[in-house]
């Protein structure tokens, strides 16, 4: 199955983004195809390199810049949520880009299920 | 791509306090853009949305009501609101800034079973 996901929250302040990416993995492992996650409200946040987080605590950033490069995720962050949260091209972590809401609407269509993640 | 979905849009926050409303909206107006078939629902605080007589300028954000009058200029005329949140909150359909159809929790599930896409903000 083709699934698109929707992560509409932030990282560490809410599960959303540890679920998205957990589904994601267990997609995968079973054979699916995630072609695209998009990042929408908060979830925009999820994409800044500039994120540290303690040495004992997972890197939510880094697992989905890794999700990108083994399996070829697309990770799409809404422009204008992303402008009005200062994120922008200069603090994107790999495997990020910043596009239009219509991405969303074309993985809606696209994708056989469209998952979302959030409150 | 000719493909077209039904997307259905629900709306279960309050139009402040939280950005999910207005950041819906936008995802409406796109959605509408690529000839989709676009219907909104609004239920639990979502009803808040629609009501009439919104006045933000004491909590200085956006007055974004005006939007919902626009919509049926993108075409989305579909708007249902779930009728036990209206009573819930003691609203009824006179209270709301547009038309809309005021369906019960029963109705609204047998259409949400024949969406497509079902985004929920």
């Amino acid at each position: 199955m083709k699934l698109g996901i929707l992560v509409n929250e932030g990282p560490y302040q809410h599960q959303a983004s540890d679920s998205a990416y957990l589904f994601c993995k267990a997609a995968i492992a079973r054979g699916h195809e995630v072609s695209r996650v998009f990042f929408y409200h908060d979830g925009v946040n999820n994409a800044t390199r500039l994120t540290e987080p303690p040495q004992d605590d997972r890197n939510v950033v880094q697992r989905w810049s890794k999700l990108a490069e083994e399996h070829g995720v697309d990770l799409v962050v809404c422009v204008a949520a992303a402008l009005r949260r200062g994120i922008k091209d200069e603090v994107l972590a790999p495997g990020f880009r910043i596009s239009g809401l219509g991405q969303l609407v074309e993985i809606g269509i696209e994708a056989d299920r469209l998952v979302t993640f959030g409150d | 791509m000719s493909d077209q979905k039904k997307f259905m849009f629900v709306n279960r926050k309050a139009p402040h306090g939280t950005i999910y409303a207005l950041e819906s909206l936008e995802v409406v107006l796109i959605t509408a853009a690529f000839d989709q078939d676009v219907s909104l629902v609004f239920l639990d605080d979502g009803v808040y949305q629609l009501k009439r007589g919104m006045q933000t300028k004491g909590i200085e954000t956006k007055n974004f009501s005006p939007t919902y009058r626009a919509l049926d200029g993108y075409d989305v005329e579909k708007l249902y609101v779930e009728r036990e949140s209206l009573e819930a909150r003691g609203l009824t359909e006179d209270d709301l800034l547009v038309d809309v159809e005021v369906l019960g929790r029963d109705e609204l599930s047998t259409l949400m079973e024949q969406q497509d896409v079902v985004l929920s903000f």
